[in-house]
């Protein structure tokens, strides 16, 4: 009786559950992103600020080099090399000191504003004075608060005069114009919403060049302009009709913030989002094989590296370091770990800069690491402690290191952490053992020849943190020839110096350079002409469109 | 009972009164020093961590002079508790610091998140007590049946299965191959600029503003988390009710009752479930405080841009005073809803009054 009631009962209440399930399931058909809106899935959190003049992120610079325009930009068909944005053409003058740009005609901002000399100037000017994160792009020229207006000026309402203190390599110098620092600001604009600031011995100026009102505002003429940025959310971006270049195909780009790898390929999956960005290698293999969707790729000048420290007194040791070098199992790392999002490489220039150098001499050999290890008086191995942030790859990375150490009879004991935690400790240099990445600060081969190989002071209070003081590492020759180089006015010689560089560096250093990263994104067929750029600032969603 | 009420009557009003003022005094005096303890736990904590705030102001790569400059602007080179001196200060003049990655003051961004927990939290307590009361009840009356083992099954699985498990595996089950729900987020982007919301409970400014669509694709969007929490608070309200009904059931009034002829319908939903409504009250509104609160793993799992993911990406970056206000803003909801209970449960049932 009582087992008829309950099933009655139930019989009830699952017709019921299957009836409100159906009737939220009925009229959803596939979802799709509207017609002139690309949706990107994207790990933006590492945005902290859209002020072009403070921020010094990956995400921010995607959407900056979108939204801003800049004088010179990289030339996508070849990297060495750059080409004009707002500038049509350039001099520089026989000292090698003085660079003049001609801007083209007829340069509107978003908000109508004509593009001026004027605006150039005072956008560097602004930079400098701010003097935030990435001001040092600009101020290694010689720039400073007191000097700014008289070294960057508009000589007329087209021409813009850039005067540098060194007759360095005009590539370096162009190429540190490429850096989404140097992005043209509304001058108008942006001093309409100037804050006061009391001037103290931090700040010396009676305003803040409406920093805090670009933190989340926009003043700039690129092919896009910002919409809407919500920290951890999203980053609206709608065409801007009044851009001077080929107009964006679609109305508007929305970057969703999804941090995980599975949600993106479900969300890519189900047509939710148009491009995934952050796939990791399983993930990639699902969306290669899904009919509707595709993938591209393109390397990226980030690097992955190992680096010992100094401070440890195994470590600091040349056949240690060495040894190091040889019980990597590169082999299986690309195979496994990075395939998709990497490939081998072993210095520290990634493919695409000037001078990079492309070989690749260490293999895992037990044999020749154990003669080294016992050279350096240490047969029997130590053990030694390795900083690792828990994401992939790093923590697959790190497990396959630590097997192949122990083989030498090194014992490595992994510390995890969180990213913010293990760079903490990283800059203090308290590490022995440190694996993380490194991308270039601007597309020069300087960038990373300099934070790898330059430290000028080496104690504990050093006034110039490279990854060279990181890891308590001097290297005063190659130092040298890192400055001569920037220096060097003829391009073919001064590839020929980084790569000289750069073999000395793989003999005797002590990193470990792993891989260079590849980018890799999904995306719906549907979208047409979807391109990775080669850095993190190039890839544009101008051409993108949608079938 | 009736003797109970002889003696309430029979104490002088003004010691009532005195007896409810000192329960008053003593709730205060508890609220403050949990108060000043989450604030110190939280505060030293985030301090001691082993990350560097000034990397979540600056980003990874700013140059050496920048990070000391923002370094001694901020304070960080202050005494741990002249830091802490300067923080309470800045919250009695009610200033919780502006978040690092939001700029915004914390407060002003605390309002804007805090609509969408409450709506989710409501609706997974609605959920939840629409479903655990009856299955509680059911559990109580069919004592040792089957239909019992079954509530105490669900009961356990959603007491003891990770919430964000569930979470996870739901949204492969209900999203990726059912797709029978919307996709993690509050409101599709469709709506994002079409939809302007007025309290921010979107389910109410859509059906407020006839905006049908938009109610349904909300809808579809809060369904699996509330249904999710609703289960989370459901194992606790059925267990709960069940326990209450079982001990009412006992009681002489409803062996009278049922002796006086009363139909099992009415001996159960309204002498021996009315009586056990008052501790569920309680019950409910506690299991409401903790999804508020606990919340967090859910809104992380369906990117719900509620107070939860707030917390959870300010943790994530070190941000500090976000972190903090945001803590401060969820123990107020707690101590809050803790007193509110307790209040009603003193007017509902006329016994605890005096105790």
């Amino acid at each position: 009786m009582m087992i008829t009631r309950l099933s009655r009962k139930f019989r009830l209440l699952s017709a019921g559950a299957a009836l409100s399930l159906l009737m939220m399931a009925a009229p959803s058909a596939f979802a799709e992103t509207p017609k002139d809106t690309l949706v990107e899935g994207f790990a933006i959190d590492d945005i902290i600020t859209m002020d072009p003049g403070e921020a010094f992120e990956l995400s921010t610079a995607e959407i900056t080099s979108n939204s801003y325009s800049l004088l010179v930009r990289l030339d996508l068909a070849d990297t060495s090399k750059v080409k004009g944005d707002l500038a049509e053409s350039w001099s520089v003058s026989d000292d090698g000191l003085t660079y003049t740009f001609k801007l083209k005609p007829g340069l509107k901002f978003a908000s109508g504003n004509p593009v001026t000399a004027e605006d150039v100037a005072w956008s560097f000017e602004r930079a400098v004075k701010l003097d935030k994160s990435p001001a040092f792009i600009l101020t290694q020229f010689g720039l400073t608060g007191d000097n700014v207006t008289e070294k960057a000026k508009a000589a007329d309402a087209n021409t813009f005069v850039f005067t540098v203190d060194k007759a360095y390599a005009p590539s370096f110098v162009l190429n540190c114009l490429t850096a989404t620092v140097a992005s043209v600001v509304d001058k108008k604009l942006v001093l309409e919403h100037v804050k006061a600031v009391t001037p103290d011995a931090e700040h010396k100026y009676d305003n803040d060049f409406g920093n805090e009102w670009l933190k989340t505002g926009y003043a700039g003429s690129g092919a896009f302009k910002l919409r809407e940025w919500r920290a951890n959310e999203v980053v609206v971006l709608e065409r801007n009709d009044n851009y001077y270049g080929d107009k964006a195909k679609l109305n508007r780009v929305i970057y969703r913030y999804m941090k995980e790898s599975s949600a993106q390929r479900l969300a890519l999956e189900a047509g939710d989002i148009d491009i995934a960005r952050n796939l990791e290698p399983g993930d990639i293999d699902a969306v290669s094989k899904n009919a509707d969707l595709a993938t591209t790729s393109a390397p990226k000048g980030t690097i992955y590296y190992v680096s010992l420290n100094n401070k440890n007194e195994n470590l600091k040791k040349p056949e240690v370091q060495e040894a190091f070098k040889y019980l990597v199992d590169y082999d299986a790392i690309g195979a496994t770990l990075i395939k998709g999002i990497g490939e081998i490489h072993q210095t520290f220039l990634p493919k695409g800069q000037l001078g990079a150098l492309d070989e690749n001499p260490y293999k895992l050999d037990v044999a020749r690491a154990k003669e080294l290890l016992a050279k350096a008086g240490v047969p029997d191995g130590f053990s030694v402690t390795m900083d690792v942030r828990n994401t992939q790859p790093v923590t697959g990375i790190a497990e396959s290191i630590q097997q192949t150490l122990a083989q030498a009879g090194v014992k490595l004991e992994i510390i995890p952490g969180d990213g913010k935690q293990t760079l903490t400790k990283y800059r203090a240099r308290t590490h022995d053992i440190y694996i993380g990445n490194w991308g270039s600060d601007y597309f020069d081969p300087n960038s990373n020849a300099d934070t790898f190989t330059s430290n000028p002071d080496n104690s504990d209070a050093g006034t110039v943190k490279t990854l060279a003081w990181r890891n308590t590492w001097e290297a005063p020759e190659l130092d040298k020839q890192t400055k001569a180089a920037l220096l060097e006015r003829d391009g073919e010689k001064r590839a020929a110096m980084y790569e000289d560089i750069q073999k000395k560096f793989l003999a005797n250093s002590p990193f470990v350079i792993i891989f260079q990263q590849t980018e890799v994104a999904g995306y719906r067929k549907n979208l047409k002409d979807f391109k990775l750029g080669p850095s993190f600032d190039t890839n544009f969603v101008g051409p993108i469109a949608k079938e | 009972m009736s003797t109970i009420e002889t003696t309430r009557e029979a104490r002088p009003r003004k010691g009532r009164a005195g007896a409810f003022a000192k329960a008053l005094g003593r709730f205060l005096f508890a609220a403050v020093t949990t108060y000043l303890g989450l604030l110190a736990v939280t505060f030293f904590i985030g301090r001691v961590v082993p990350i560097d705030p000034v990397l979540a102001i600056l980003g990874d790569r700013a140059p050496t002079h920048v990070v000391e400059r923002v370094r001694q602007e901020m304070g960080f080179n202050l005494p741990l508790y002249q830091q802490f001196y300067i923080y309470i200060r800045g919250i009695l003049s009610g200033d919780f610091g502006n978040s690092v990655l939001t700029t915004n003051p914390v407060m002003i961004d605390i309002r804007r998140v805090m609509p969408a927990t409450i709506e989710l939290a409501t609706l997974g307590t609605l959920i939840g007590a629409c479903v655990g009361v009856p299955l509680g009840v059911l559990a109580a009356v069919r004592r040792g049946s089957i239909a019992d083992q079954v509530v105490r099954v669900i009961g356990l699985v959603g007491y003891s299965v990770p919430i964000f498990w569930l979470a996870l595996i739901s949204l492969v089950i209900f999203y990726a191959q059912l797709r029978w729900v919307a996709f993690p987020g509050r409101i599709d982007i469709v709506f994002e600029y079409t939809f302007t919301p007025i309290t921010g409970f979107y389910l109410l400014d859509s059906a407020w503003q006839g905006q049908w669509d938009v109610f349904y694709d909300v809808f579809r969007h809060i369904i699996l988390p509330a249904s999710l929490l609703g289960y989370f608070s459901l194992a606790y309200i059925s267990r709960m009710t069940r326990s209450f009904m079982l001990n009412e059931l006992s009681q002489e009034y409803i062996v009278a009752a049922r002796a006086k002829g009363l139909s099992e319908t009415r001996v159960i939903w309204g002498h021996a479930l009315r009586n056990a409504a008052v501790p569920l009250v309680t019950v409910i509104a506690l299991s409401y405080a903790g999804l508020l609160e606990g919340s967090v793993l859910t809104e992380t799992v369906f990117s719900w841009p509620g107070i939860g993911l707030y917390i959870t990406n300010s943790l994530q970056n070190a941000d500090m005073n976000a972190v903090l206000g945001g803590t401060i803003v969820i123990g107020t909801i707690f101590i809050g809803i803790n007193l509110l209970s307790d209040l009603l449960y003193r007017t509902l049932d006329p016994r605890t009054r005096n105790r």
